[in-house]
């Protein structure tokens, strides 16, 4: 099992250089590492000392894929792309540009997101798979109609508004919890609550809507009839023999976002006031602070590929098809 | 015990409820096999799963009776019926592939019935599978339990289903095409296991099946369904010496045999007519010989011809004139000339890979060595069971599949790396007709263009006029309507698609029409209609074929040579008298011994072949059939055998002749 | 009579393109029976063809919005003609009086006052702090202020009875037209539509007419006298930006699957066809955009090319141009964030497609692989093509109006339901709470989206050989 961890790790090594050279060519084919000190430096500022100022400060004056003047190896190894990418790979990602180490920042902003995104995805799973294990049992009732409809409707409704009217509902017109902020220790869950509900809620549409699927499809299968020729109730029929089998490909879906929940959400984060990475990734945006963006987006794909490798072993544990090849 | 009176089932389709089964009744008795018989899509299936009351989604029970030992099933609440379910009455499917639940045990999945049955769990019942385990036949039980299906074979999840089945102890056993999954010779060992079972339980028994070979070795009384209805009920004596029914006796005049070699099969003209445009009569009457006025306007009624064989019929007379006569074939009693395509020692070898740089760890050997001549105007029929590397070789001679090894000569030219221009000026003198023929044809293309896709490719016939006009002759030549042409391949049955099929691969001219089991996907009044097709194709068009089978009645009845195939090698090939008559490989006595025979008089004694065929990927060693080989020897365990000639035509690889 | 300059937009050139491909695909259609028989299914369909028609409403407002043009300004004899800065479409001009009665600042729905304060001079009275009188919100009600349920109401039947009227005629046409294909006319036209005997879903395009006619008539009727979705910031009218706003969805919606359509479908058939080194170069390459997560990748996408638009002013004359451009940037770069999923689905199709037997007995008459291609994988994978353009629309118009609000949608200048919704959240902590900019833009959304849903859900269940 180890060796074969340890194949796929090094398998994504590859991936891990090819996600590196489309965040190089994004920022570097359209434009120049001057038009970015320009962008940077503002209007006011822009000299062209103060461009190679900017330019040697941060690593840019280097050629950026290969460096004719340098000879042997170091004609790759000393350019932008090299030095930028190679150093991402043992965690250092460099400064901001208000100068604060990104690598610390990430550490740091780690923690609150992942006090948001945890709690979301489990209640969320849970709520959702047992939502659609509802409908599927009850299949072609009134109840799955309606539930199906109330589904589409739900997910017709764009996120935004779910954090929105949560917030004016819940917080302004209730005044339940704070509407935004984060707070550190045991108070956090007066901050979290709010945030976690919505979450779970928007996402309840389209994924129970997913699972519904999956579990019809395994209803129409042959060896649900063998088991109800056994004479088995329909409920055993759907705890043992049902879900068993739709938990592999709901699996896949699944297993695969775990490793990004410490990404933290985008928009809950900045709505509520999260100091976690998501509302980190978007002040970057805003600021256009491209070290942090190409920091962010390397943690991310890292963080896919052990999603992909932690599918891959959940697959053996719960597929013996799987786990005897 | 079990009796249905007048149950009719059908299926919605939007606002409509189609019968399927359209009040049919019978009655099983304790420890008698009934059986249920007809074509495809006669309703035989869904009258299993409507007196399990399993029917599909879509189905529905629209009246009728249905009394196990006089308490009506069909009104009990659904929670009642349960405890029926398994416990008295059990059922095996068609597919043990897809039957049994993959992520559980054999143990978890027998368990969860003896649990439920009677109360057993623990050690008791692991006893209690194990020695149902013992009595389905399943060497090293204690081991089996703890595995997952897809660690057993086709044959072996059979086995379990019927494990599961016996579980619950039940009075009555519907076997739902037990054995069309399965090989013949596995075949054969099923068939024994379920009649065994059923003498020692005193079980009754519906089997279901379209076989009229499966029907000759099980069934005590025998029922015939076509089109939802039941037409003539039998016991197995009058059904094999007097068939009553002008339905019935064209089955029996369907079926391809020896001894109709040198006349055309008969056929049923037409097809079943829709759920949606039933007949008002009698629903056979457009297909029958024998069709009276009074047919078409009144559903006949049951008539009893003999003590317990009844008919539903107009027609009182006894059996069909021999057709013979009609329109017999002559054969082309060819001589063997000089063979214009020649297979050496051809080898088709898949690799393994394994690992994070994909080494290759190993070979699939699907086909291992096969050497082998075809000569004009002749067939020669490749007989195997599944996986035994027919379909291959059929598909490594059109280089469809590189071959690993070997060679494939066609007159004078090597066919093997042949490439770009000659591969396709080579590629005109071989076509192929595939098995099946819903997947063979374009559903996007219309029929001309089908046909004249090889024409086109292979630059026949380039003006579009002459295109046309060749489309059409041959549309004509395999029997179809002209106005083909522009329509698509849903539009037609079965039958018909494989006929398209045919003109399609005939539309460049071939010598040699490689047939990979073409009807092995058809009802047998339509594979009649297809071996009939062949028969007149190959003496008005002196072409050869290469009939890939697994269907010994249909060797029988086409094949001038045969070549034995077992996992990936010939073992014996030869005229087809020679083989088929005198058979001197045990592989070979076997299969043909194991061939469930629509006749009264069963062969002498069936050999039985333990197990199933090994996989190519790992072969035993020496001769690959000695772990089932009832007379193997040492030295079958040692060296793979030579061939040996018998005859100048008949050669054998085995020990036994060495 | 007012000179004007076509002016033709990139975007307005792909959706007019998309215009004249849907209705080639449309000839395409009527001459290939089995595509023609799923289309039936899908017009036999009550809510698909419910949903078609309200999406057929919204298509028509983008259309209208994409004939842009710039007016003559007056000019002296003999000068030379000169235009104005500002890029006006056909919808514009047919909304004239929405585009041009702009307010102070907020106002609520049918308010005849602004929603803030102001000192204003009283003749007598001196100057008073009071909500003042709009401009133009129910001008024509003079002093009787107070009458405005009552007028308002008054309207809205008279415009409705006129809606019922006209949806009376479009239904008499639509009968006839049922009549006339129905050669045995034991029921008449109208008796079949009302019992549902038609093939096509008459009665449900027909009732949905009815309710868009009955809400559309009305609406317009009035607003002509108030602001029904009020006002907002700037003044303007709400019911006009939402109408705007409409094409920016359909363009996200549309273009974006367009833009990676080419590409997916190339890609993942050539993957699964022919194998070997191909297929593990194409599987690299998705696998590297699919690990990237995807709101980062648009996030650098969207800020370089923003640093491209900002460091080349010359490249755009006008304002609209620039905000395109930044648009059609957008659609390319969400389509190449989105394209490997439908890829790697076609690419699984083809792997099992090529082992069909039709597929070999083409190969055996040594077809080539292109030909194959064309002839026999690609009309077999059409169904999927289909069924994931429809289905992705939906999550695109979403997806708009969230990164908008992040920053990395739309050009701030241009409005979408992104920006209305981003310019209105920071009104909701004031107090009385100014609601209705945010309000009309989710309600426009969800129609839209809804509507989309559940056409894709009719069009799949229609392709889908699995449902047949």
């Amino acid at each position: 099992m180890l060796a074969y961890i340890v194949r796929r790790l090094l398998y994504a090594l590859p991936i891990l250089i090819g996600v590196n050279l489309v965040t190089f060519a994004l920022f570097f084919v359209v434009n120049t590492p001057d038009d970015m000190a320009r962008m940077q430096l503002g209007v006011k500022r822009v000299t062209p000392e103060a461009i190679q100022k900017w330019k040697v400060e941060r690593g840019y004056d280097k050629p950026l894929l290969i460096n004719a003047e340098a000879s042997g190896l170091s004609t790759v190894t000393d350019t932008v792309f090299f030095q930028k990418s190679a150093r991402m790979f043992v965690g250092d990602f460099g400064r901001a540009e208000d100068g604060r180490d990104i690598a610390r920042e990430i550490s740091g902003r780690m923690g609150p997101s992942l006090a948001i995104a945890l709690p979301t995805f489990i209640l969320g799973l849970l709520v959702t798979v047992t939502f659609a294990l509802t409908l599927a049992f009850f299949r072609a009732t009134a109840f799955d109609f309606w539930g199906v409809v109330l589904c589409v409707a739900m997910m017709s409704i764009s996120g935004l508004f779910y954090i929105i009217g949560g917030q004016y509902l819940i917080s302004k017109l209730w005044r339940l919890v704070p509407i935004s902020g984060f707070g550190a220790g045991l108070e956090a869950w007066r901050f979290l609550i709010l945030p976690v509900v919505i979450g779970v809620i928007s996402g309840i549409g389209s994924s129970t809507r997913w699972y519904r699927t999956i579990f019809l499809e395994e209803v129409g299968k042959d060896y649900v009839r063998t088991a109800r020729a056994k004479g088995l109730p329909e409920t055993v029929v759907f705890f043992r023999h049902v879900l068993r089998n739709a938990l592999i490909p709901i699996l896949t879906g699944v297993v695969v976002v775990i490793p990004l929940l410490f990404m933290g959400s985008l928009l809950t984060e900045s709505f509520f006031g999260i100091p976690g990475l998501g509302s980190y990734t978007i002040d970057a945006i805003n600021a256009q602070d491209f070290s942090v963006v190409r920091s962010m987006v390397f943690i991310g794909s890292v963080l896919y590929i052990v999603g992909l490798i932690l599918t891959d072993i959940s697959y053996t544990l719960v597929d013996p098809r799987i786990r005897f090849e | 015990m079990l009796k249905v009176e007048n149950l009719r089932l059908g299926f919605t389709a939007g606002k409509k409820t189609l019968a399927a089964v359209d009040g049919i009744s019978f009655a099983i008795a304790k420890g008698e096999t009934f059986a249920l018989l007809g074509e495809s899509g006669c309703g035989k299936s869904a009258t299993a799963q409507g007196i399990m009351r399993l029917l599909p989604a879509a189905g529905r029970i629209l009246n009728g009776r249905v009394t196990l030992d006089g308490e009506e099933l069909l009104s009990l609440p659904e929670a009642d019926m349960r405890a029926y379910r398994g416990s008295r009455m059990a059922i095996i499917f068609q597919e043990p592939a897809t039957s049994l639940n993959p992520v559980l045990t054999v143990g978890q999945q027998i368990g969860e019935m003896l649990a439920r049955r009677l109360g057993t769990d623990g050690v008791e019942a692991t006893e209690r599978m194990v020695d149902l385990l013992r009595q389905v036949g399943i060497a090293d039980p204690e081991r089996r339990l703890t595995e997952y299906p897809f660690q057993l074979s086709g044959g072996m999840k059979q086995r379990v289903m019927i494990a599961i089945a016996l579980a619950g102890e039940p009075e009555l056993l519907i076997a739902d095409e037990p054995t069309t999954a399965l090989d013949v010779t596995v075949q054969a060992q099923i068939l024994d296991l379920l009649a065994k079972l059923q003498a020692e339980r005193g079980m009754g028994m519906l089997l279901i099946t379209h076989d009229l070979g499966v029907v000759a070795r099980m069934a005590h009384r025998i029922g015939v369904m076509y089109a939802g209805e039941l037409v003539e009920v039998a016991s197995r004596e009058e059904f094999f010496t007097r068939p009553r029914h002008p339905y019935t006796q064209a089955l029996f005049e369907a079926l391809p045999d020896i001894s109709r070699r040198d006349v055309s099969l008969a056929t049923i003209p037409g097809q079943v007519p829709a759920l949606t445009a039933m007949p008002a009569g009698c629903r056979f009457a457009d297909r029958c010989q024998y069709v009276m006025p009074v047919c078409r306007e009144q559903s006949p009624q049951w008539r009893e011809s003999a003590v317990g064989h009844v008919v539903r019929c107009h027609w009182q007379g006894e059996s069909v004139a021999s057709n013979g006569a009609g329109h017999g074939i002559t054969e082309q009693d060819l001589t063997p000339g000089r063979a214009f395509l020649e297979l050496a020692d051809l080898k088709v070898h898949f690799p393994i890979r394994k690992g994070f740089l994909q080494r290759t760890v190993g070979h699939v050997r699907a086909v291992d060595g096969v050497s082998l001549a075809i000569s004009a105007g002749r067939t020669l029929a490749l007989v195997g069971e599944s996986g035994c590397g027919k379909t291959t070789v059929g598909k490594s001679l059109l280089q469809l599949i590189q071959p690993t090894a070997g060679s494939v000569r066609l007159g004078d030219s090597e066919l093997v790396g042949l490439k770009g221009k000659r591969l396709r000026s080579a590629r005109r003198h071989l076509q192929m007709v595939f098995q099946d023929p819903f997947a063979s044809l374009n559903p996007r293309l219309r029929v001309g263009e089908i046909i004249a896709e090889g024409m086109g490719a292979l630059g026949i016939e380039a003006e579009a006029a002459a295109q046309t006009a060749a489309v059409a002759a041959l549309l004509l030549q395999v029997g179809l309507p002209g106005d083909a042409v522009d329509r698509y391949p849903h539009e037609f049955s079965g039958g018909q698609r494989q006929r398209i099929a045919i003109a399609r691969a005939l539309a460049v001219q071939p010598e040699l029409l490689i047939c990979d089991e073409p009807t092995s996907a058809l009802d047998v009044s339509v594979q009649a209609q297809i071996l009939n097709l062949l028969k007149k194709l190959q003496s008005e068009l002196g072409v050869a074929y290469l009939f890939i089978t697994h269907n010994f009645a249909v060797v029988e009845y086409l094949a001038h040579d045969v070549a034995v195939m077992y996992l990936g090698r010939i073992v014996e090939r030869g005229r087809a008298e020679e083989v088929l008559r005198s058979p001197q490989h045990p592989y070979t006595k076997a299969l043909l011994s194991a061939v469930p025979v629509p006749r009264l008089d069963r062969p002498t004694q069936a050999i039985k072949l333990p197990g199933e065929t090994p996989s190519p990927a790992n072969p035993p060693t020496g001769c690959h059939f000695h772990p089932r080989c009832p007379q193997a020897m040492d030295v079958c365990r040692q060296r793979y055998p030579q061939a040996t000639d018998i005859s100048a035509t008949h050669a054998v690889s085995c020990h036994l002749l060495g | 009579m007012m000179g004007f300059q076509i002016v033709v937009l990139w975007s307005d050139v792909l959706i007019w393109l998309l215009v004249a491909a849907g209705v080639g695909v449309g000839f395409l259609i009527a001459n290939n029976p089995p595509l023609l028989a799923a289309w039936r299914r899908v017009g036999a369909s009550r809510v698909g063809m419910a949903s078609a028609t309200v999406l057929l409403v919204f298509i028509l407002i983008g259309l209208l919005d994409s004939l842009h043009y710039r007016a003559q300004l007056e000019s002296k004899a003999g000068q030379k003609a000169s235009y104005a800065v500002e890029v006006l479409s056909v919808l514009d001009a047919l909304a004239v009086p929405l585009r041009s009665r702009n307010e102070k600042t907020y106002s609520e729905p049918f308010a005849t006052r602004l929603y803030s304060k102001e000192t204003i001079d009283v003749p007598g009275q001196g100057s008073v702090r009071d909500y003042p009188r709009l401009k133009y919100g129910g001008k024509h009600l003079g002093e009787r202020e107070d009458e405005v349920a009552a007028d308002a109401g008054f309207t809205a039947f008279r415009a409705a009875g006129l809606a019922f009227v006209g949806w009376a005629m479009l239904a008499a046409l639509a009968a006839a037209v049922v009549a006339r294909g129905s050669a045995m006319a034991e029921a008449s036209g109208w008796q079949r539509i009302w019992r549902g005997e038609t093939v096509f879903a008459w009665d449900a395009v027909l009732i949905t007419f009815g309710f868009i006619l009955l809400c559309i008539v009305p609406l317009f009727w009035l607003a002509g006298q108030y602001h029904v979705f009020g006002t907002d910031k700037v003044g303007q009218d709400v019911l006009y930006q939402v109408l705007k706003s409409v094409r920016t969805g359909l363009i996200i919606g549309l273009v974006t699957t367009l833009v990676m359509l080419p590409m997916a479908v190339l890609l993942g058939i050539v993957a699964g066809y022919f194998r070997g080194w191909v297929d593990d170069v194409i599987q690299y390459i998705y696998t590297v955009l699919n690990s990237i997560p995807g709101v980062l990748l648009i996030a650098a996408a969207v800020l370089m090319m923003q640093v491209v638009i900002d460091t080349h002013p010359e490249w755009f004359s006008t304002a609209a141009e620039r905000a395109d451009l930044r648009l059609l940037a957008l659609c390319f770069i969400l389509g190449i964030t989105s394209w490997t999923g439908l890829c790697r689905l076609l690419r699984g199709e083809t792997l099992k497609l090529r082992e069909l037997e039709y597929i070999q007995a083409a190969q055996a008459f040594g077809v080539s692989s292109w030909r194959i291609i064309v002839r026999h994988i690609l009309p077999n994978l059409m169904h999927i093509v289909i069924i994931s353009l429809v289905m992705d629309f939906s999550g695109l118009v979403l997806a708009e109006a969230v990164l908008s609000y992040v920053g990395i949608g739309v050009d701030p200048t241009m409005t979408s339901f992104g920006t209305m919704i981003n310019n209105a959240r920071m009104e909701l902590g004031r107090e009385p709470v100014v609601w209705w900019s945010l309000a009309a833009a989710f309600s426009a959304m969800f129609i839209l989206v809804l509507a989309a849903n559940l056409f894709a859900d009719a069009v799949r269940d229609a392709f889908d050989p699995r449902a047949t």
